[in-house]
């Protein structure tokens, strides 16, 4: 005969509220890793999926996901020369929020180089890559953009093509896969007062200096579109990523592209090490705290509980030492009950868990490791939270059974 | 000496001292106490309300030891003083049986339940342990409340699995105090009746702690306490 199991069959409904409330617990336990892991991970989607081998940046800088990063685009030329590169791709990501349907619409847009790249590598859920040079577009599917809809960003409206899943930003945006023209338009845009003010008072600087009145073709090309002036034009992108040939060595081609005075480069892991330990360091150790304050607060919560469910008892228990009752039989009995309620938390845990979250905003990435884990962190937990109880049980003197 | 020889006394008790607290509060509960129970032998504590006859009964249970005194169980001594000189709770398990004034039942198991307990507490199989508690509850008139929980079970129902449960692992000394307080009195001296049978049956000894003075034929002996005293009544 089980004590444990006929006391619980005894108390059932209290027996079953508290594994309940130790499972919710124990949820946001779990929840809290998978937050921690869906953070890592999001960060991590784009560089594990474009796959480049080299990430070359403005000198000095840790861009593109790190700080602000301006390289021409026309580096992308120079750095397809270097042997042993196979590909270069510019590389261009910047967030946009505007209203769609009358709800604020948040993405990040990512540029994909036309032709080369049609965003064949990205993993599709519906639709085709991208097929023109222009307007169309790939979603995630947490923009709520449906196959076919179209939306109006700047002065042109793009059509998705594609809808894909679980692709998003470091900062949990979905991405929206655009030619590199059309999101470099989206991201210059201005309005057309806004460039012909830009464009009158370039006029008047250079009115303003020797050079223009020496060169007056200067001042109509200054009078024309900003692409037009080279010198003058914005720096197009924030990265060029770079895939190197196969059987060539990663590191002499980052050697060499090192060696260049204006930029720097990073291979794939330094890019990975700097988002993991730059630019969502602090959150992820936030959240790594907070884990395991929820860890200890659970172990509390649970060694009341069961310090409570023993106090419940210690009458039985002193009746039990004075039949002569060993103290395995009395520490199983709490111990068990522990045990009991650890695991059924954890099953609760488990399988709301695997409800729940997958309805959160951002993603909660469960891994199997984590699961374990848990388990193991379940399992320790429920026999020091049974502590307090075992020795309260050990204390208790069999003739208390008189009072 | 062969503990097992007849002629062994079921306990004796020699000289037992209780003192509660000290200073101010010191209470002297029992006083050179001497005390002999052959085996099969049932017999009464009598005395008024604080006399000490309680706490004779525990120190004799070995849940509350005395200051002074030694207690030889079976040839067996078990407590010199308040020195315990082998395991007291394996010693309970295997030589004492107690019934209380309240039964004290354990209320998440049913009748039957909290005599296979005892049994399986002394290491006797669950499967053996049931037959067994059945018999005895069956022995006691309470065999078909066998499934029922104490709370469904009336003041008398549950001071008889009690003594049941006292009787499980067939102890050589069976301790009672105030069995009988909380039933009538024809279930009162069914209960000491039984205390007697299962002396005279089994040759276990019966110290019985009671005020009911209408059932004292049925003891061997009775003794009366008065002021930590012990004498003969
Ligand atoms: N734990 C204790 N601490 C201090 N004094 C105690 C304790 N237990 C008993 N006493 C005192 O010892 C004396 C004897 O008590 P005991 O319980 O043995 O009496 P009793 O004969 O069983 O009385 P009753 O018939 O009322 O049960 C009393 O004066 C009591 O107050
Ligand atoms: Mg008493």
């Amino acid at each position: 005969m089980n004590l444990a199991a006929q006391d619980i069959r005894h108390n059932v409904g209290r027996f079953a509220l508290t594994a309940v409330g130790i499972g919710l617990l124990l949820m946001i336990v779990l929840g809290m890793s998978g937050i921690y892991r869906g953070m890592i991970d999001d960060a991590l989607i784009v560089v594990d999926r474009i796959g480049a081998d080299l990430w070359v940046v403005q000198r000095g800088t840790r861009g593109p996901f790190a700080e602000i990063s301006r390289l021409p685009a026309n580096l992308e030329d120079r750095l397809r020369a270097v042997p042993g590169v196979a590909s270069a791709r510019t590389f261009v990501s910047h967030n946009v929020q505007r209203e769609h349907q009358g709800k604020p619409l948040r993405m990040n847009i990512h540029g994909l180089a036309w032709p080369e790249d049609k965003g064949a590598w990205v993993t599709l859920t519906a639709g085709r890559p991208l097929g023109q040079a222009h307007y169309e577009m790939i979603a995630d599917a947490s923009l709520g953009l449906g196959l076919g809809e179209k939306l109006a960003l700047g002065k042109d409206t793009y059509t998705v093509v594609g809808v894909t899943k679980g692709m998003v930003s470091s900062g949990g945006d979905g991405i929206a896969f655009l030619t590199t023209r059309d999101a470099q338009a989206i991201q210059f845009d201005l309005s057309g007062e806004a460039i012909r003010l830009e464009r009158a008072a370039r006029v008047q600087r250079a009115v303003g200096q020797d050079i223009g009145q020496v060169q007056p073709l200067l001042l109509e090309r200054g009078g024309g579109l900003s692409s037009g002036i080279p010198a003058l034009a914005r720096p197009m992108v924030s990265a060029i990523t770079v895939r190197v040939a196969n059987g060539a060595d990663a590191a002499a081609v980052a050697a060499t592209i090192a060696a260049w005075p204006d930029v720097s480069v990073h291979s794939r892991d330094d890019q990975v090490q700097l988002l993991v330990h730059g630019m969502i360091d602090k959150a992820r150790r936030q959240i790594g705290l907070f884990r395991v304050l929820l860890v200890i607060i659970s172990t509390i919560i649970m060694a009341l509980i069961l310090y409570t469910l023993t106090l419940d008892k210690i009458h039985d228990i002193a009746m039990l030492k004075l039949m002569g009752a060993r103290n395995g039989i009395i520490v199983g009995l709490i111990l068990q009950q522990a045990l009991l309620l650890g695991a059924i938390g954890y099953g609760i845990a488990v399988l709301l868990g695997d409800w729940i979250f997958p309805k959160f905003p951002r993603r909660v990435l469960i891994t199997p490791d984590d699961l374990w884990a848990l388990a193991a962190i379940v399992a320790a937990l429920s026999v020091v939270s049974s502590l307090l109880g075992i020795w309260k049980a050990m204390r208790v003197e069999p003739n208390k059974v008189l009072s | 000496m062969n503990p097992l020889s007849t002629d062994t006394p079921a306990i004796e008790v020699s000289d037992l001292t209780k003192i509660y607290g000290s200073g101010n509060t010191e209470v002297v509960a029992m006083k050179d106490v001497n005390l002999r129970v052959a085996k099969g032998e049932v017999i009464a504590l009598l005395g008024p309300s604080g006399a000490g006859k309680s706490t004779l009964l525990t120190a004799m249970g070995l849940i509350n030891p005395p200051t002074s005194g030694r207690i030889v169980i079976g040839g067996v001594p078990v407590l010199d003083g308040p020195q315990p000189l082998l395991d007291l709770r394996a010693f309970r398990r295997h030589h004492l049986g107690f019934v209380f004034q309240k039964a004290n039942l354990i209320p998440f198991l049913n009748a039957v339940q909290n005599v296979q307990v005892a049994l399986e507490i002394n290491d006797t199989p669950p499967r053996q342990a049931r037959k067994r508690a059945l018999e005895l509850l069956d022995y006691l008139g309470v065999a078909d409340r066998a499934n029922n929980l104490p709370d469904a079970l009336s003041g008398g129902q549950q001071q008889r699995v009690a003594v049941a449960r006292a009787l499980a692992n067939q102890p050589s000394l069976i301790l009672a105090d105030e069995p009988t307080a909380a039933l009538d009195s024809h279930r009162g001296r069914q209960v000491m009746e039984l205390f007697r049978k299962v002396a005279h049956q089994r040759g276990s000894a019966v110290i019985v702690v009671t005020h009911d003075h209408r059932s004292l034929d049925v003891f061997d002996r009775t003794y009366e306490m008065e002021d930590g005293g012990l004498r003969s009544g």
